[in-house]
């Protein structure tokens, strides 16, 4: 391994990856934690990159697995954490103090995992379809469906039937 | 996709909310809200909701990187686990810091080949420190919680317990001594870890509050740095070391946490622990 052909292909991508495990899991230490785990192993990995190969998706593929293994680790525990579709939040803590889900990055952290995933791979980090279909490891149709799934349910939090208590970032 | 004259579906209205449909499409598409005007607003809200998202988390990425983060900084990591690993015959040893009774097993452990350097050279990476640590974090909150049997082998046969989990574990351990933190060795238990077997020693203070250490076989686990998470009122440090992944774990905030983590990763390195 060449460690400038690494830090070269690598760092460009770092800003963006600290942005989608930042999404994902909240906290920010725990986010950077994901990010050293994601870069270690691709650099454990990089001799099996093939040339041409473009690194984004496969930085992403390598981070997202990361985060699922965790979540799945977490679960054969016990503690609840779904990642299910069916998973409908019924009523959010901003709700409950009556202030609506005031922005949209706490919206999509209402959402089941997958739809909150294929939203920031493509609404956020600009990746192909065929690109996000890849890294989730599911056929471009599921994708286009959490798509929209998602981004109509995100609506409807946003909304939450208080829309006049809405800020509009723009 | 045969003919580019289908009526207009979710795919479209999704494509047009990220601005990547067709010019042939989008003129599909406005005819169609031209009819039913809610598809144009539904699209309107959606982009504004994905620009606002945009927006929210545009600032992460603006952030210097951390020197952590650094590909030189982790090449470099990589390099130095890789010096210590094929460096010392003492970095194969799990030695804890001096601890009573540390002698006759650490003696044990000597055998040269059985080093865990070789499963590190032979198996890929698996075990990473943020899941040592939660495993670690998940079993110290079962467990200090028990009243009846907090441990299954009490410290009373301290080596019977430790020649049991060394055994378990397939290699010696040493409980380390944080007596100079006000902490006493009440016992340990064995749990599965990943694919294998995790030791959890249990340390206790005068006023009850209970400490863990926890330490599994980390085939092919790179050397790390600390790790830190935070379960409700539970911290965890978690690290690395020569294909070894250690956990402290207790109730305190981390700062209190810190030195004891040091002592025992200090332990670990083979020099003895300062006197406090």
């Amino acid at each position: 391994m060449s460690r400038n052909d690494a830090a070269a292909v690598l760092e460009p991508l770092i800003p963006a990856l600290r942005r989608y495990a930042r999404a994902l899991v909240g906290d920010a230490d725990a986010a950077d934690d994901l990010v050293q785990d994601c870069l270690e192993r691709a650099l454990s990995r990089w001799w099996l990159r093939r040339a041409g190969d473009d690194p984004k998706p496969w930085l992403f593929t390598i981070l997202r697995n990361l985060h699922i293994d965790r979540i799945r680790q977490t679960r054969r525990r016990g503690v609840a954490v779904e990642i299910d579709e069916t998973n409908e939040p019924a009523t959010t803590a901003e709700q409950d103090h009556g202030l609506g889900v005031r922005d949209a990055l706490a919206a999509l952290d209402l959402l089941p995992e997958e739809q909150k995933a294929s939203i920031l791979l493509v609404g956020v980090e600009d990746l192909s379809y065929e690109e996000a279909a890849r890294v989730l490891d599911v056929p471009v149709g599921t994708l286009m469906s959490r798509l929209s799934r998602g981004r109509q349910r995100l609506r409807a939090l946003i909304d939450g039937g208080r829309a006049p208590m809405l800020r509009r970032v723009k | 996709m045969s003919t580019d004259d289908r009526p207009i579906g979710e795919d479209d209205l999704v494509a047009a909310v990220d601005g990547r449909l067709s010019a042939e499409r989008a003129r599909l598409l406005d005819a169609r809200i031209a009819e039913d005007p809610a598809l144009g607003e539904r699209i309107a809200a959606e982009r504004r909701d994905r620009e606002a998202l945009r927006d929210r988390l545009a600032p992460i990425a603006e952030e210097p990187i951390p020197s952590r983060l650094r590909i030189a900084h982790l090449v470099e990591e990589r390099r130095r686990a890789q010096r210590t690993r094929f460096g010392a015959i003492a970095a194969a040893l799990l030695v804890f810091a001096a601890g009573a009774a540390s002698g006759a097993i650490a003696m044990r452990a000597l055998p040269s080949g059985s080093a865990p350097a070789d499963m590190v050279a032979a198996r890929p990476a698996v075990v990473l420190p943020t899941v040592v640590a939660e495993d670690a974090s998940a079993a110290h909150r079962l467990f200090v919680a028990e009243v009846v049997h907090p441990v299954e082998v009490d410290a009373g046969h301290e080596t019977h317990l430790l020649g049991w989990l060394s055994k378990r574990l397939g290699h010696p351990i040493v409980a380390p001594d944080l007596g100079r933190f006000g902490l006493k060795l009440i016992g340990g238990r064995l749990l599965p870890a990943g694919e294998g077997a995790a030791a959890q020693l249990m340390y206790e203070d005068d006023a009850g509050a209970r400490l863990t250490v926890w330490v599994q076989a980390t085939p092919g686990g790179e050397t790390t740095a600390f790790r830190y998470r935070q379960d409700g009122g539970a911290g965890t440090f978690a690290w690395i070391d020569r294909g070894w992944g250690f956990a402290v774990t207790a109730s305190m905030k981390r700062d209190g946490l810190l030195p004891i983590a040091e002592a025992i990763w200090r332990g670990f390195e083979g020099e003895k622990p300062r006197e406090g």
